[in-house]
């Protein structure tokens, strides 16, 4: 972490804060999801991108994460803010669960194993017996909560959507800060090593079972929490909301926004969130042919990813003013 | 204070009730002399996009209207974005729609979540979430909800005409359900249910249900069929309706089968299943089904069929979806032209709800749109009818208001 | 028992289905070493042009044919085209390109045809076989071609020089090239072959679900699974994987779980034999050396 970065970092930090002040309320609410989609494709980062297992169902984590929060809001009175650890603890323990038996699955098998539980989910939140929980087809509806009093009370007045979006900035700090101390550390070594040789790593004493199981969970957890705060930001969930074609999205965002890196996290989100929303724009009739011929062209263009192309502009640029 | 204020009130309401300032222009966001800006929402993409075919003659139809001159002179322009029937898209579009592109109204958004999902921002926004394209019960609460309506019958009122004609004609009957297994195949239910009332639970044999994912119903028909039932009500969408046609006619079934409005139409359902094997087939109706030989050389299709080759090509000329969409669109227009020049939100949920007996061509004899200030639902008027191998017979009265 | 039977039997018909979209996916594996997520929704793409050809009043077998050799150079032109300069990225960045395609193709049919169903002729008689109850002749005979395809690119692989040429290519590509295999030719071949055998599938399917662009939306998950389970390198497995998972959704569905939680059950238990038996149940084990 040199000088530059943190001044980077810094610049970024003091935009973001100034964001809700200057644009609509529209446009904060979008960049509220954004940094909601950023904490989700940070868990599926460390899974797949760091760790190498591959999912194609972490839609069904951020569905589980946003009924915890919908559901304790809505049936039990919960305040918001209490729902976002409790859907992560949650989270932890079904993806630590989810990715014990998991362990003996590899590329495609995992693969199919994860796209099994997108699919079926959204039955699980419809199914009769746990509608009295889940709300069924019908869903549940979250009131958005108010800033606290204190902010008006230091004369500067917060609307509701400018108080979400700082609550979700600071979550989303907080998760970012946690996952780069996470994969600095030991156990992000041994992520790497499994995704890199397992057999070596295995050979090296990496504990590969239980290093797998955690990420699986850790990875689960940044998800979940990125649901809880998608349901309070778009206030009603539903078993529609989550399916399989988010679970896609979501594998999409980090190939786009580049495998492997924290910073990829944040380019994928960006790139979900807007990109369909400018094919729209382009096309009428076939937005998403649109939307796929954009995914092409990043992928030809940037096969690395968003933060892969940067890292190795910035590398050139270095390179050039070492060798003028 | 308050001594004073009266008569100046007492002036101001007798100055404001003068002719002169009736005629006063009034807008809110979105309208203006030239323009009135209108939102909808529609699933172009994702599991639904057949219905994206409405929001396509919605505009279709105001192009034609603007060509003739327009509401009251004035153009409609309609934005309309594509939620994919996904509610958290809904309530991204919706907030485009009145924060960005400040529209006066959203119209015709389709669907239960998507609309579930923005049923409270629209009424604390206070803005007229109009006409919503979903047959749920929850859109006519006048009291709870002052910002949305409905528009075409609902489907519990529908089921339970359905239940009544069998308590009527069939007491003992055995009877099967196929239902999509989502807000709108269990609201179904849900209605036929009530109607059967006490006896639902020894009438109702077998209940299956489908995902809007499943390839084929073929498993759940068999399931049906194994029931021993004699009676089946189809609650299914047309891919899946015309699949349980044929399947039960393959498999020998033939039960007297009710089945859902959103999915009697002769040339995308019945056809393809085969119209001799949907011989008998009881539905209700409200609006004019285009490959009917009653309606294809009357007046009204006859109309439609031109405004569409005109102004919509590639539109399927067989397709009920595109006849809803004429008609519904005929009904904003006929809400909006009440407002005359009061164009603020509020007038416009007025005039919605002061629709009395409003005929439009397309929609059976004897059907009329009918609001007021409790009765947010404008049409509730259906008939039964039957399929006879060619066309769909009516039977029995107009019921409903 | 009859009703156990009628299971059975619809669970065989609606098997077929998944079995030919399974065929389609593992040949794709044998040429390339990856799951073509796209399969599905290039086999649709093929089903509307046979419907047009069919509209246009061609008779049915010559716009069969016409169709497979037309999805035959349609698969070798997306494989020279469009995955090729993505040959050396990261296999996820080939499987967004994958996901793209599915996009596109599904997008670029809805505006051509609109979403309305259509019929798609069916080649076989309408009566039923023997006047059962059990099974359409369309049915039965999908079954049959699904078969057929399955033999004929069996004995290509098996006894042809190029089928030999293609599975070396694709299990070694060096040593491949090192004998003079032209790699690139035959990935392409290999996607030729996967794109005509799904166009196929999309012909047999069709008329039983109907043709609309969201036709193999729900079939790609049961296909894949079924590959799997009968081994992803084994086009028979494939096969009988996808009779297996037809049957075992539909008893599972009428007499264990009920149809709410199918779904969820059904690949439960693949994924349990998959955990056992981790190469599915005819594919070939592969030991790792270190």
């Amino acid at each position: 972490m040199n000088a530059r970065n943190l001044a980077g970092m810094a610049i970024v930090l003091a935009l973001a804060c100034a964001l809700p002040f200057v644009v609509s309320e529209y446009r904060t609410f979008q960049f509220t999801l954004v940094l909601v989609y950023a904490i989700a494709l940070l868990g599926l980062n460390i899974l797949t991108g760091f760790n190498g297992q591959i999912s194609l169902g972490h839609g069904a984590f951020y569905a589980i994460g946003a009924y915890c929060a919908a559901i304790l809001m809505d049936k039990y009175g919960v305040p918001y803010w209490a729902t976002i650890p409790v859907a992560g603890a949650v989270c932890l323990l079904v993806g630590f669960l989810f990715g014990l038996p998991a362990l003996r699955l590899e590329g495609l098998y995992l693969a199919l194993a994860t796209f099994a539980l997108g699919v079926s989910l959204p039955q699980l939140l419809k199914y009769h017996h746990l509608e009295e929980w889940t709300g069924g087809v019908q869903g549940i509806n979250v009131l958005k909560p108010d800033a606290p009093a204190l902010f008006a009370e230091l004369g500067l007045p917060l609307s509701q959507d400018q108080w979400l979006y700082f609550f979700t900035l600071g979550i989303t700090l907080l998760m970012f800060a946690l996952g780069w101390n996470l994969l600095r550390g030991r156990i992000g070594r041994a992520m790497a090593a499994i995704r890199d040789n397992h057999i070596a790593a295995e050979a090296m004493g990496v504990n590969n079972a239980m290093v797998k199981s955690l990420t699986f969970g850790v990875s689960a957890m940044f998800t979940g929490v990125a649901g809880a705060l998608g349901a309070v930001a778009v206030q009603f969930v539903a078993p529609d909301s989550f399916n399989i074609f988010l679970s896609i999205t979501f594998l999409v965002g980090i190939v786009i926004g580049g495998l492997a890196s924290i910073s990829g996290a944040l380019y994928g989100a960006l790139f979900i969130q807007f990109v369909p929303n400018v094919a729209d724009e382009i096309s009428k009739a076939a937005p998403w042919a649109i939307f796929g011929l954009f995914l092409i062209a990043f992928v030809y263009v940037m096969p690395a990813g968003v933060a892969g192309a940067i890292h190795m502009g910035m590398a050139r640029l270095r390179r050039k003013r070492q060798n003028p | 204070m308050k001594l004073k204020l009266i008569p100046i009130a007492a002036l101001l309401s007798a100055a404001l009730a003068s002719p002169a300032v009736l005629a006063q222009k009034k807008y809110d966001q979105g309208a203006s002399d030239k323009e009135i800006l209108l939102g909808h929402i529609n699933p172009y993409s994702g599991p639904a996009s057949a219905y994206g075919t409405i929001g396509r003659t919605i505009a279709a139809y105001f192009k034609k209207v603007n060509e003739e001159g327009g509401v009251n002179g004035r153009q409609i322009n309609m934005v309309s974005y594509d939620d994919g029937y996904s509610p958290p898209k809904t309530v991204e579009m919706a907030r485009k729609l009145v924060e960005q592109d400040k529209v006066l109204l959203i119209f015709q958004s389709l669907g239960t979540p998507p609309n579930s999902a923005i049923h409270k921002y629209m009424n604390a926004k206070k803005v007229p979430q109009l006409f919503v394209a979903t047959g749920a019960t929850k859109w006519n609460d006048p009291k709870g909800f002052p910002w949305t309506m409905g528009w075409q019958p609902n489907y519990q009122t529908e089921a339970r005409i359905y239940a009544q004609h069998i308590l009527k004609t069939k007491p003992n009957a055995k009877i099967a359900v196929l239902y999509q297994n989502d807000d709108y195949g269990k609201d179904y239910l849900k209605g036929f249910q009530d109607g059967l009332g006490a006896k639902a639970k020894t009438m109702i044999v077998k209940e299956a249900s489908y995902e809007v994912t499943d390839p084929t119903v073929d498993s759940q028909m068999v399931q049906l069929q194994s029931s021993g039932a004699d009676t089946f009500f189809n609650i299914t969408t047309p891919k899946f309706a015309a699949q349980a046609i044929r399947k039960a006619w393959d498999s020998g079934w033939k039960p007297v089968q009710y089945l859902n409005n959103v999915s009697a139409q002769i040339g995308s359902v019945l056809k393809p299943a085969g119209l001799d094997k949907s011989v008998g087939i009881i539905t209700t109706q409200y609006l004019m089904d285009p490959d009917d030989k009653e309606w294809k050389d009357g007046k009204a299709i006859k109309d439609w069929v031109a405004f569409m080759q005109k102004y919509y090509p590639d539109g399927n000329l067989h397709d009920v979806s595109n006849v809803y969409g004429y008609t519904v669109a005929q009904t904003l227009v006929q809400a909006l032209k009440q407002c005359g020049n009061d164009l603020t939100r509020a007038n416009i949920m007025k005039q919605a709800a002061s629709l009395k007996n409003v005929q439009i061509a397309t929609l059976l004899p004897g059907v009329k749109i009918n609001t007021s200030a409790s009765d947010f639902a404008p049409i509730e008027s259906v008939q039964l009818q039957r399929f006879d191998g060619t066309t769909w017979v009516r039977f029995g009265e107009v019921m409903g208001k | 028992m009859d009703a156990l039977l009628h299971q059975v039997l619809a669970g065989l018909a609606t098997g077929g289905i998944y079995a030919s979209v399974a065929l389609a996916l593992v040949m794709i594996y044998q040429a390339t070493h990856l799951v073509n997520f796209a399969q599905g929704e290039m086999a649709m793409f093929s089903t509307y042009i046979a419907w047009s050809l069919v509209n246009a009043g061609m008779p049915y077998w010559a716009a069969f044919f016409l169709t497979v050799g037309f999805s035959f150079v349609f698969g070798v032109l997306i494989e020279r085209i469009v995955i090729r300069p993505v040959e050396n990225s990261p296999v996820l960045a080939v499987v967004v390109v994958f996901i793209a395609l599915l996009v596109i193709l599904n997008s670029v049919t809805g505006w051509i045809y609109t979403y309305t169903i259509k019929t798609f002729p069916s080649p076989f008689p309408e009566q039923p076989l023997f006047g059962n109850k059990y099974m359409s002749s369309h049915e039965i005979g999908a079954i049959c071609v699904t078969l057929v395809v399955l033999m004929l690119l069996y004995a290509f692989f098996r006894f042809t020089p190029l089928g030999l040429a293609m599975r070396a290519a694709a299990q070694n590509p060096e040593s491949g090239r090192l004998v003079g295999i032209r790699v690139g030719w035959m990935l392409a071949l290999g996607w030729g072959l996967a794109a005509a055998t799904g166009s196929v599938a999309g012909m047999m399917v069709a008329p039983i679900v109907f043709l609309d662009p969201n036709m193999m939306g729900g079939v790609l998950l049961y296909a894949f699974a079924a590959a799997l389970v009968g081994g992803i390198d084994n086009p028979a497995g494939a096969v009988f994987g996808g009779f297996l998972v037809g049957v075992l959704e539909n008893v599972l569905g009428a007499f264990v779980i009920g149809n709410e939680l199918k779904l969820a059950v059904a690949l439960v238990l693949i994924i349990g034999v998959l955990t056992v038996k981790p190469s599915g149940f005819f594919g070939k084990v592969h030991v790792t050396r270190v």
